[in-house]
C-alpha cells in the first residue's frame, strides 16, 4: 500500500519533471532555429554556395519555405524536427540523421566510459583524502584535485597524448580502432560493447585502448571535482554525531565507513556527477578533434567550419536531448537517495 | 522588573556628549579603513589566495606591458625567420620557436592580452543585464515577470555554454568580437539566477520590509537596499568567471572561431601546435600551460574572495 503510494508520488514528480523539460525543449529549439537560420544572412544563398546562379537559390528559398513568415518557418522545420528530418548535410552529403546515427554510439561510448571513470576514482580519491584529513596524502589530493578543476580536457588530451601516446608508446592515439582490424557488426554502436557480443577479444582490447586516452582526458575534470565534493561532505559528516554514537555503539568502523557514511556523503557528489557527465559532451568537441575520434562532436565541429547549418541545429538538439534526459535522471536519483527531498516532496503534495 | 528599566533609563541618559557630525564621519572613515585592514589581514593568511592574487597581478602585468617585457616583441605578428624554426626550448628562447621561428615565450605572452580581453568584456556585458534581470525576476517571484525571466535562463542553461557559444560564434564571421558576443549571449543567465537566489531571499528582509512600508520606490528597493547586500556574491563570481570566460575564448580560438592568426591566441597555438606532437612538443605544449595558469589564477584568487567575504552562494 505504501509502495505503491510512493511509486505514485515518483511518478508525479518525474511527470511534473519531464513537463518542464519539454517547455526547455521547445525554447531550447527556438534558439537553434535562430542560430541556424536567422542569424547567417540568407539560408538558401549558403547552401548552394556563392557561384550558383539566383533561379536556383529562388527554388530552393521556395522549397524551403524561406518566402513564409519566420514562425511559419519555425513550424516547419520543428515538425521535420520532431520526425528527425533535418535536412542533408553539406559535409557528407547525407541525411543528417544518418550521420548522427553513426556517429552518436562513439561519443556515447566515451562519455560512458568518462563517467565510470569520474565516478569510481573521484569517489575513491574523496573518501581516502577525508579519512586521511590534513594528512600528507590528503594535502596531495588536494592540490591534484585543484589542478584537475582548472585545466581544461583539450589541454589534459594533449598532454596525455604526448606522454602515454608519443613517448611510452602505451596508448593508441587515433581513432577507435587499429587499421588491419575490422569493426564487429553494429548492435550497440559502442565499440567495446559490440566486440564483446562478436566474441571478438582482440578486437575488444584495441578498441578498449583506443578508449582510454581520450576518456580519461575527459574525465580528469569531473573526476577532480567528485573527488573535492565527496571529500568536504564525508569530512563534514564525519564530525556528525551519529558517527560518534555509532562508533560508542561499537558498530565496526568498517560497516560505518562503507554504510553509514558513504550513502549521506554521495548525495551531493551524485548531483554533481550528472552535471559533469553531461558536460563532457561539452569537452568533447576539443578531445574528439585532437584524438580524431569518429563522434558526434567531431561531426559538429566540421559542420560548423563549414556552416552546415541542417548538421548544426541536429547536433545541437540532439545534445540538449542528452542534457535534459540526464538531468532528469540526476534529479530521481537524487531524490531516492536523499530523504529529505524524498519526503519534503512527499509532504508539500 | 523595575530593576532592569531603572538600568534601562540610565543607559538611556547616559552622560555620553552627542559626537559631532565631523568627528562621526571620521569615525566612520577610520572604521572603514580597519575593515579593509581586517579583509587584507584575513585574506593574506591564506596562502593559496595570496598565490591567486599574485598570478592574476603577474599576467595582468605581463599583458599590459607585453612590448617591453617580451623578449621578441615583433614575433606576436606575421614575422618569420626560417633559419630559427622549430628550436626547442633553449637561452635563447625559453618556451622554443614555432614553426615559423617565432618565439613561444613572446607570443604566450600577447596571448595574455586578447585572453583577458575576452574575460573583461565579457563580464562587462554580460553582470549588467544578468544582474538586473535576476533582481526584477527575485523581486516580483510568483508573478508572471518571474515565470518569463526565468523560463528563458532554463532554456539557456540547459546546454552547456561552449556548445551554443560554438553554434553561435561559427555563423558570424569567425574572428574575436564575434566569439565574445557569442560567449556573453550565453553567459548572462548565470547571473541571473545568482542574483535571483539571493534577492528572493532578501525581499523578507525587515530592512526591505520598511522600506516598502515608508513608501520607497521599487528602483530604490532594488538598487539601493537589495544591489548592495548581493555585491559580494556577484563579485565572488566574476572572479571565478574570469577564468572560465578566458578557458571558453580559448576553446573557441581552438577551433578556429577566436582570434585570427597572424595573432597570438592561445586556443590556436595550441590548436596549431597539436599537428607536430610528438617532434615539436613545446609549439602546443606551453601555450596550453599559458592557459591553465590564467585559469589557476583567477579560481585561486576566486575562492579566497568567495572566504573573505563569505559568499557561500556563488
Amino acid at each position: 500500500m505504501l509502495l505503491k503510494e510512493l511509486t505514485m508520488r515518483l511518478v508525479t514528480f518525474i511527470l511534473k519533471r519531464a513537463l518542464h523539460s519539454v517547455f526547455v525543449l521547445l525554447g531550447l529549439s527556438v534558439v537553434i532555429f535562430s542560430i541556424s537560420r536567422v542569424l547567417p544572412g540568407d539560408p538558401a544563398r549558403m547552401a548552394v554556395g556563392a557561384r550558383a546562379p539566383q533561379w536556383v537559390v529562388d527554388n530552393l528559398r521556395a522549397q524551403m519555405h524561406l518566402d513564409e513568415p519566420l514562425y511559419v518557418q519555425y513550424g516547419y522545420w520543428l515538425v521535420d524536427a520532431l520526425q528527425g528530418k533535418f535536412g542533408i548535410s553539406l559535409v557528407t552529403r547525407r541525411e543528417v540523421a544518418e550521420d548522427i546515427k553513426e556517429f552518436f554510439p562513439a561519443t556515447l561510448e566515451l562519455a560512458l566510459f568518462a563517467g565510470i571513470l569520474m565516478g569510481g576514482f573521484g569517489i575513491l580519491l574523496g573518501t581516502i583524502s577525508a579519512r586521511h584529513k590534513d594528512k600528507w596524502i590528503d594535502n596531495v589530493v588536494r592540490v591534484l584535485s585543484y589542478l584537475g578543476v582548472v585545466t581544461p580536457a583539450f589541454v589534459f588530451a594533449i598532454i596525455f597524448m604526448l606522454v602515454f601516446g608519443y613517448w611510452l608508446k602505451w596508448l593508441p592515439t587515433i581513432g577507435r580502432l587499429s587499421e588491419g582490424l575490422t569493426r564487429p557488426p553494429v548492435i550497440t554502436g559502442l565499440m567495446t560493447v559490440d566486440a564483446l557480443l562478436a566474441g571478438d577479444p582482440v578486437v575488444f582490447w584495441d578498441a578498449l585502448k583506443h578508449l582510454v586516452l581520450p576518456a580519461i582526458a575527459l574525465a580528469m575534470g569531473g573526476l577532480a571535482q567528485e573527488a573535492r565534493i565527496t571529500r568536504a561532505t564525508m569530512s563534514d559528516n564525519l564530525t556528525k554525531d551519529y558517527i560518534a554514537a555509532e562508533r560508542a555503539l561499537g558498530i565496526p568502523e568498517r560497516v560505518i565507513m562503507g554504510k553509514y557514511l558513504l550513502k549521506p556523503s554521495l548525495i551531493p557528489t551524485a548531483s554533481i556527477l550528472g552535471l559533469d557527465f553531461a558536460g563532457t559532451l561539452s569537452s568533447a568537441f576539443l578531445v574528439e578533434l585532437i584524438f580524431n575520434w569518429p563522434g558526434i562532436s567531431r561531426y559538429g565541429i566540421n559542420a560548423m567550419l563549414r556552416k552546415d547549418l541542417n548538421a548544426i541545429a541536429a547536433v545541437i538538439l540532439v545534445l540538449g536531448v542528452v542534457f535534459i534526459v540526464v538531468n532528469i535522471v540526476v534529479d530521481i536519483v537524487v531524490a531516492r537517495l536523499d530523504p529529505r527531498i524524498r519526503l519534503s516532496a512527499e509532504r508539500s503534495e | 522588573m523595575t530593576g532592569a528599566t531603572g538600568s534601562w533609563a540610565s543607559g538611556q541618559q547616559g552622560e555620553s556628549k552627542p559626537v559631532a557630525l565631523a568627528d562621526w564621519r571620521e569615525l566612520e572613515r577610520r572604521s572603514r579603513r580597519e575593515n579593509v585592514g581586517r579583509a587584507w589581514y584575513k585574506f593574506s593568511r591564506n596562502p593559496l589566495s595570496v598565490a591567486g592574487l599574485a598570478i592574476v597581478l603577474a599576467i595582468v602585468f605581463l599583458a599590459v606591458f607585453a612590448p617591453y617585457v617580451t623578449p621578441y616583441p615583433h614575433h606576436a605578428g606575421p614575422f618569420t625567420d626560417f633559419a630559427n624554426a622549430k628550436l626547442p626550448p633553449n637561452p635563447r628562447y625559453l618556451f622554443g620557436t614555432d614553426t615559423i621561428g617565432r618565439d613561444i615565450l613572446t607570443r604566450v605572452i600577447f596571448g595574455f592580452q586578447d585572453a583577458l580581453l575576452m574575460g573583461i568584456v565579457v563580464l562587462a556585458l554580460v553582470v549588467p543585464p544578468g544582474v538586473l534581470l535576476g533582481l526584477i525576476a527575485g523581486y516580483s517571484q510568483g508573478t508572471w515577470i518571474d515565470t518569463v525571466i526565468m523560463r528563458i535562463t532554463d532554456i539557456f542553461l540547459a546546454v552547456p555554454p561552449l556548445i551554443l557559444a560554438l553554434a553561435i560564434a561559427s555563423v558570424l564571421k569567425p574572428n574575436l568580437m564575434n566569439s565574445m558576443m557569442a560567449v556573453s549571449l550565453m553567459w548572462w543567465p548565470w547571473y541571473t539566477r545568482l542574483v535571483y537566489g539571493l534577492t528572493s531571499q532578501l525581499r523578507n528582509e525587515y530592512f526591505v520590509k520598511s522600506a516598502e512600508t515608508l513608501g520607497a520606490s521599487k528602483a530604490h528597493i532594488l538598487f539601493r537596499e537589495i544591489l548592495p547586500n548581493c555585491v559580494s556574491p556577484i563579485f565572488t563570481k566574476m572572479s571565478l568567471d574570469m577564468g572560465w570566460v578566458i578557458l571558453i575564448g580559448s576553446s573557441l580560438s581552438f577551433v578556429g572561431l577566436g582570434v585570427q592568426p597572424p595573432k597570438p591566441g592561445l586556443g590556436t597555438m595550441v590548436a596549431d601546435g597539436a599537428r607536430y606532437l610528438p617532434d615539436q612538443w613545446w609549439i602546443p605544449v606551453f601555450p596550453a600551460l599559458g592557459i591553465v595558469v590564467i585559469v589557476l589564477g583567477f579560481n585561486l584568487l576566486g575562492d579566497g574572495l568567495r572566504d573573505l567575504l563569505a559568499a557561500e552562494e556563488v
